[in-house]
């Protein structure tokens, strides 16, 4: 139970939470993001339109500029794309998929980095200098052009899209577990309960790993905007998602088409409402690291 | 010393044979060259026959030997586009991606080190808050984004610069460069400050974070003592100590630059190896795609190996704690 506990008696996602509350522009921030992501899980409540509903969508409604009203008098707030879909409603469908896409990537990453990086800081030795190796070959390398390289020879889909972020971004998870678990390691705690005779899963997982926390909230949160960031580029280059699950990357590859025709709300809007997505996730981050880990390298 | 390169050398060979072993696996196995290069209507003993002539009715690892012979003695295969040695393609094109990453780290430096010193000096002031969230902005802008609103506000709205292509290029000192002229020069602006943003964003980081530590010094307070201005403490001794790891990240970060050059040069229309890779990929140009994995692969490795072993011989610490 005290492995769970900082010192304060304060848990880390309270102290996180704090830390949030007690900026301005963190807890802005970070109310933006949650307005996100409540906008994103209810798009098919609040969305004007279902942009994927052939039926719904009218063609002789295409380009239709902001604020323009539909023959049916619905009103168009950001415009129509080049099929006569509601920009407004095809960009909350957008961020619902670029969400789940991130936020899975960053999950699967953060699990399987932790296990690794638990593994490689408990048991040492050859299987830590194997571990390791590994992630700094990952790391050495650009996260896009992994992501390309691997999308290129294996081919496109939503979910080998996610398992090109996880495999480039599981490094970054298991080298800060590794750090914190090897500090904790050598803690009094941990030598308490080996002598209690826990088995070591149990000492991984329910003495170390809480301890470990700290760093992972941050990186989690970063990685999460980063998987978002790095999904976007990659359906903008065409390898990314398939067209039948639009994320707000492949509706900016979309409106990029005709940008130079002078139709810019095609790709302003869900550029921008991307950019807002990935810049709130990021300062909710930058503040986590300032809240629960100081000295983590930027 | 010598061992631990060897060693690092090693495990570089390992890792470029691993390398072209998934792409082998991936790009020629996985799929079905013959489905490309043979009519629909092709009968049975046409595909045998075809396949015998490029080797493709041998067991797996007897191509890959091939394969790997052949790119051993420089035989990277043809371009189906160009129908040209795909080697001498990227050749071609890679001068222009250097041209772009080169400027765009030289812009990132003298942005990025000067707004860093500027925010590290007055730590929690407004300035430094806004340099900071400044930077966060920087590196959470879409790459691609941020360069069609350059585009569009500067070639389409404003009209000033050009949005596309790489523009005239003259011959200095026998490199071809856009420098020379002032065409050239101008096409250079926008893809450049796009490549370049996200990065000044990380050297502001990397500045601050540098003054930051670098001040509360024995060496800054006996500056002081010595009645040095300001000026000359931060430019001349501070400014001394952060230029390490600036540089050192900077040698890592030309590699991403070189990766992220893929998406400017796709935006910009640069006739760089990006522009080629996505054309490839698009195209289905196989040779030219495994030739630029082999290629940026072994051009990290080669980067990652220099930063280790300058990293080994500013300390020698990480020699004997790397196994």
């Amino acid at each position: 139970m005290s492995a769970k506990r900082v010192i304060g008696g304060e848990s880390t996602v309270g102290r996180a939470l704090r830390g949030i509350a007690a900026s301005r522009k963190a807890s802005f921030a970070g109310a933006i993001c949650l307005i996100l992501i409540l906008a994103a899980i209810s798009a098919p409540v609040i969305a004007p339109q279902d942009p994927y509903d052939l039926t719904e969508i009218d063609f002789f409604d295409s380009r239709l500029p902001p604020w323009s009203e539909s023959r049916d008098g619905l009103i168009y707030v950001l415009g129509t794309d080049t099929q006569g879909r509601d920009m407004f409603s095809a960009m909350l469908y957008g961020l619902r998929t670029s969400l789940a896409v991130g936020v899975t990537a960053g999950v699967l990453a953060l699990l399987i980095g932790t296990a690794l990086g638990l593994v490689a800081a408990y048991l040492g030795g050859r299987w830590d200098n194997f571990i390791m190796r590994f992630v700094d070959l990952m790391l050495g390398f650009p996260t896009i052009l992994v992501a390309l390289m691997i999308l290129v020879i294996f081919g496109q889909g939503t979910w080998k899209v996610i398992l090109a972020l996880v495999f480039v971004q599981w490094a970054y998870f298991a080298r800060a577990v590794r750090g914190t678990a090897l500090v904790e390691a050598a803690k009094d705690y941990v030598e308490a309960a080996r002598c209690l005779g826990l088995s070591t899963s149990r000492i991984l997982f329910g003495h170390l790993l809480p301890n470990c926390l700290p760093p992972l909230i941050v990186i989690g949160t970063i990685q999460v905007a980063s998987a978002i960031a790095a999904e976007a580029t990659l359906s903008f280059l065409g390898i990314g998602l398939p067209i039948t699950e639009p994320s707000l990357g492949l509706l900016i590859a979309n409106g990029y088409q005709v940008l130079l025709a002078g139709l810019y709300w095609m790709s302003i809007y869900p550029g921008l409402l991307l950019l807002v997505l990935v810049f709130s996730i990021n300062i909710v981050g930058d503040r986590l690291r300032e809240v629960l880990n100081p000295r983590l390298a930027t | 010393m010598t061992a631990f390169i060897i060693r690092r050398a090693l495990q570089a060979v390992v890792v470029l044979f691993l390398t072209a072993l998934i792409v082998f696996l991936g790009v020629y196995a996985i799929g079905d060259p013959l489905e490309i290069l043979l009519p629909g209507d092709a009968t049975e003993a046409e595909r045998a026959q075809v396949a015998a002539s490029l080797g493709l009715d041998q067991p797996l690892p007897v191509q890959f030997i091939g394969f790997l012979t052949d790119i051993l003695s420089g035989d990277f295969g043809r371009s189906f586009v160009y129908n040209r040695p795909t080697i001498d393609v990227i050749f071609e094109r890679f001068p222009a991606t250097l041209e772009l990453v080169v400027t765009a780290l030289v812009l990132s430096l003298l942005i990025g080190i000067p707004l860093g010193l500027w925010a590290g000096m007055k730590p929690r002031s407004a300035v430094d808050e806004t340099i900071m969230t400044g930077s966060i902005l920087g590196f959470s802008l879409p790459n691609f984004w941020q360069g069609m609103m350059l585009i569009m506000i500067f070639s389409v709205w404003l009209g000033w610069l050009p949005s596309t292509g790489r523009g005239d290029t003259a011959t200095v000192l026998s490199i071809r460069t856009s420098f020379a002229t002032w065409d050239g020069f101008t096409h250079l602006i926008l893809p450049a400050i796009n490549l370049a943003l996200a990065q000044i964003a990380l050297v502001i980081r990397l500045t601050r974070t540098g003054v930051q530590e670098t001040t509360p010094l024995d060496f800054v307070r006996f500056a002081r003592a010595r009645g040095l201005t300001e000026r000359r403490i931060l430019l001349v001794h501070v400014m001394k100590n952060i230029l390490i790891p600036i540089v050192t990240v900077l040698g890592i970060e030309f590699g991403s630059l070189i990766a992220f050059a893929v998406v400017t040069e796709t935006i910009f229309a640069w006739p760089g190896i990006g522009k080629l890779i996505i054309d490839s990929i698009n195209a289905l140009d196989r040779p030219v795609i495994v030739t630029y994995i082999l290629f940026i692969v072994t051009m990290f490795i080669v980067i990652n190996l220099l930063v280790d072993i300058l990293y080994s011989l500013i300390d020698p610490r990480i020699r004997v704690r790397q196994p």
